[in-house]
């Protein structure tokens, strides 16, 4: 069932000798070929622009208004690259063994070592591309340190990376719309994957305009949909983003990888109400100056400036001195929750205070402003507090996900010809994502990766020829209209979101920063009592035809429900610690995460068998020639 | 945080569609914490309408950061509502005193066409986008980063236009519905980069000629894009399109 497809060869050989051994289209046959590309984040933006470039025809569809909103935009702190700019000893290999280390040993080595390898020419291209990266008085790319790094090689362009490496994507994105061989399909929205002789063929969307249903055609089929972070409802994740593109794909025969596997962010705004409608974020790199501490005293009153500095614990840097406020997100997060537990909590409660009091003195305000301006900016904005005179108080939560839909070597899918890429695919980060290495993901694999590789699947598959009313293709859209008739008939009394947030609070419970056999089997018995509860009681007011939001949040919940089960069966199988999964029966004496590689080194892949059914779970083993796993330290 | 609540009346343009006509709908909204944004009381009155099977008031939204450009609407006769440098979803209710009416509108303008009630039609902004406002290099096409290296000033010039959201309060809030603001921003970050001269005349030309075939009105001054935009984009950035266009247009490089 899983072929990885690793190259043969030496690790760092990999790579090149893979792309001499793969086929190529001819230029003259290219635009013989149509490539669909659902999704306009870095990943999908980037995809789609440099296959029209190669002469690929490529339909682009995308959930927003435009291709520019994808939450790739919202992105903070910076890219990772192995440039080595700053001469502080960073490399390929050195990129390499940082994300295969701190994704815990759970990722691929060879696509690792390809995305460092890839990693530089990204940067040359954005900056081509006029993307204002800081800069130097010389003229020249300033960096930036992040988590679980030792070396300064993130890229930034204020705190605004994400937004500008996204625009330079959406750049190239509408110069081939306007110029090449894109076609845009803005507010669309994927409801099933066309499956022709075991093959993906197409797809069918929705139109949020017009709420019709639309089937399009193709030779391949590119998943660009990111993660699935909110089957929480809370996160930091756009209110758009959703699992439906990647569960409907699952349930066409596309395997699930690692679900478990979901990262919790150290320094998010903490939540203030019940009726709070998503989480803010507080870019990783305030920690490059911000300190993190508690107070000594338990059940601390007092104002976090009046608290003496005998009294306060600064327990990353006591806990871990070589990188101290700089550890990963799953070490920093976790050490966030266990001051907390043990009623340490900033006011009392569920914060912890990141300071910034020493490096204003340091450096001045205006050196902070110039940083993180932007970021202190929103935090005041939220909060009434302001961070240049007090400390922020922050929490973790959910972010990113590691886990997603199982790809080869080449980003293809358990479905021939559906290739999955950026964050939708669960291949380069293992347990645990780094700080700044989703932009360099996503667009390594949108630039470099997949031109090559799709165009390998291309000159082998041939043209798909489907025609347009095969009996697969007609079953994708009835199968599609057949559930939205279904959900405008329940007219019950419930709101969406209001069963989606008890969705989310049961998961964050049982299946957030800690994880234990009791709570998981407890969650996996509620989530068919909620399925069933919105199956019964859901109410959407309107019509199924026209712009229907309701009905929008309606379709992605009911997939976020059935994926759920999934991520909890995940956990609870995974009977080891690793990463951002953390099981309380397996830590260290010190409460470190403890991996089990006897019975878990490898990647889990879940296929749908049905409803009702129990999914099979596949196993790929994950093989380490090079980055040998040990128990990870930062101290 | 300071957990107070207030009560306030809001009118809300309700349409539809974009043919059919429009009106404002009152709708009370009790016991609004002022610790939460503007989109979520707009969350909290729609869970009420939804409850009772009324049909909720349309609105985009998608980062609720500030970042992606999506929300937007006018309050009491500002775009993005009384804070300035600040998105609708990043305004907080503790900016509203109990008892307010909040009088909330769609972003208007002929170029942007009501899609349903607050939500409109912002491709005109993406087609000035595809007229020219890139770089066309190639993937894989580029040297090395290092090789061209920028003045810091001019990449701080090129950041402070490009951190431009697309939201389009600037149109909403022109008189005239210009786009200038927005085009300008673009043109500003290309050209004050060196990646982007070779560019430069075609771009500016290709960008302000599809600006006015969208219907946007033309700036005469007013300055209100500058005071609506959330990322603070300064209208300097008109002065120097203005220039480039001349530049183009008489042929000079």
């Amino acid at each position: 069932m899983l072929n990885s497809k690793i190259p043969g060869g030496p690790l760092a050989q990999k790579w090149s000798r893979h792309q001499f051994e793969m086929r190529l289209v001819n230029p003259a046959n290219k635009r013989k070929f149509m490539v669909i590309v659902v999704g306009t984040g870095l990943a999908g933006a980037s995809a789609s622009a440099s296959l029209s470039e190669l002469g690929y025809n490529v339909k682009t569809f995308c959930i927003n208004d435009s291709p520019r909103r994808a939450h790739s935009i919202a992105a903070q702190g910076g890219i990772n690259a192995a440039k080595n700019y700053p001469n502080d000893g960073d490399s390929v290999h050195r990129l390499f063994y940082d994300t295969v280390k701190g994704g815990d040993y759970r990722a691929r080595e060879a696509n690792v070592h390809r995305l460092a390898e890839v990693s530089a020419a990204i940067i040359d291209h954005c900056a081509a591309q006029g993307v204002p990266f800081a800069r130097d008085y010389a003229g020249y790319l300033d960096n930036r340190s992040f988590g679980g790094a030792q070396v300064s090689r993130t890229f930034y362009a204020r705190g605004q990376t994400g937004q500008q490496l996204l625009l330079g994507a959406y750049g190239a994105l509408m110069k081939e719309a306007a110029g090449g061989n894109v076609t845009l399909f803005p507010r669309r929205e994927m409801a099933e994957l066309v499956v022709v002789n075991g093959r993906a063929a197409g797809i069918v969307v929705r139109n949020l305009l017009t709420g019709k249903l639309e089937t399009h055609l193709g030779d391949a089929v590119v998943l660009a949909t990111g993660g699935y972070g909110n089957v929480f409802y809370l996160s930091t994740n756009g209110k758009t983003c959703n699992v439906s593109a990647a569960w409907r794909a699952h349930r066409r025969g596309a395997c699930f990888a690692n679900p478990c596997f979901t990262q919790i962010h150290p320094t998010c705004i903490p939540v203030h109400g019940a009726l709070q409608s998503k989480l803010t974020l507080m870019s990783e790199s305030l920690r490059n100056d911000g300190r993190i501490w508690v107070s000594r005293v338990p059940g601390e009153t007092r104002h976090p400036n009046d608290i003496p500095e005998g009294d306060r614990n600064y327990y990353l840097e006591e806990k871990y001195p070589s990188f101290g406020n700089l550890v990963p997100r799953d070490v920093a997060s976790r050490n966030a929750k266990s001051v907390c537990d043990a009623g340490f909590g900033a006011g009392g409660g569920n914060a912890v205070y990141l300071d910034f009091n020493d490096a204003v003195r340091r450096q001045g305000a205006a050196a902070i402003r110039e940083k993180y301006g932007n970021l202190f900016d929103m935090y005041q904005r939220i909060t009434d507090d302001d961070p240049y005179t007090e400390p922020m108080m922050i929490f973790p939560a959910i972010h990113y996900t590691m886990g997603g839909l199982w790809v080869d070597y080449n980003l293809m899918s358990t479905v021939p010809g559906l290739h999955v890429i950026g964050e939708a695919n669960f291949s380069d980060h293992g347990a645990n994502r780094l700080g700044a290495s989703a932009l360099m993901q996503g667009l390594a694999d949108g630039y470099f990766v997949l031109p090559y590789t799709l165009g390998d699947y291309l000159a082998q598959a041939g043209p798909a020829k489907t025609p347009e009313d095969a009996p697969e293709v007609r079953e994708a859209e009835q199968s599609a209209a057949d559930r939205i008739t279904r959900l405008m008939g329940i007219r019950g009394k419930r709101t969406v979101n209001d069963i989606h947030r008890e969705l989310g609070l049961l998961l964050w419970e049982k299946c957030g920063m800690a994880r234990n056999e009791k709570g998981l089997t407890e969650a996996l018995g509620r989530i068919p009592e909620i399925r069933e509860e919105f199956w019964g009681n859901v109410n959407i007011p309107g019509e199924p035809g026209g712009f229907n939001q309701v009905l929008e949040r309606a379709v992605r919940l009911a997939d976020f429900l059935e994926f759920a089960e999934l991520m909890v069966l995940d956990a609870l199988e995974r009977r080891e610690s690793c990463g951002g999964h953390f099981r309380e029966e397996s830590q260290t004496e010190d409460g470190e995460a403890k991996r089990d590689d006897e019975n878990f080194s490898h990647v889990s892949a879940w296929e749908h068998a049905g409803d009702g059914k129990r999914p099979v779970l596949h196993k790929e083993p994950l093989v380490f020639e090079v980055a040998h796993p040990s128990q990870r330290s930062y101290k | 945080m300071d957990g107070k609540t207030i009560s306030l009346t809001l009118k809300v343009w309700r349409q539809p569609s974009a043919d059919a006509p429009g009106q404002f709908q009152t709708i009370p909204a009790k016991d609004v914490s002022t610790d939460i944004s503007f989109l979520e009381m707009l969350d909290i009155v729609n869970a009420g309408l939804e409850a009772r099977g009324e049909e909720p008031v349309a609105f985009d939204h998608d980062c609720r950061e500030g970042i992606c450009g999506s929300c937007g609407a006018v309050v009491n006769g500002q775009a993005h509502g009384p804070q300035a440098a600040t998105t609708l979803c990043q305004l907080h209710m503790r900016k509203f005193s109990d008892g307010d009416t909040i009088i909330i509108e769609p972003f208007r303008a002929r170029a942007f066409p009501v899609i349903k009630d607050l939500v409109v039609d912002r491709g005109a902004l993406d087609r000035i986008i595809q007229a020219g406002g890139y770089i066309s290099v190639r993937t894989g096409a580029a040297p090395d980063a290092h090789a061209v290296p920028v003045k810091k000033d001019d990449a701080e010039r090129a950041m402070d236009a490009a951190a431009c959201i697309g939201c389009g309060a600037c149109v909403a809030a022109c008189p005239n519905a210009s786009a200038s603001l927005f085009t300008a921003a673009k043109i500003t970050q290309l050209c004050k980069l060196p990646q982007g001269h070779p560019e430069r005349n075609r771009r500016v030309v290709a960008m302000v000629r599809q600006m006015d075939a969208e219907g946007f009105g033309s700036c005469s001054k007013h300055y209100e894009c500058q005071a609506a935009c959330p990322k603070e984009v300064k209208v300097e950035n008109i002065t120097l399109m203005n220039r480039e266009y001349l530049r183009a247009l008489a042929g000079l490089d």
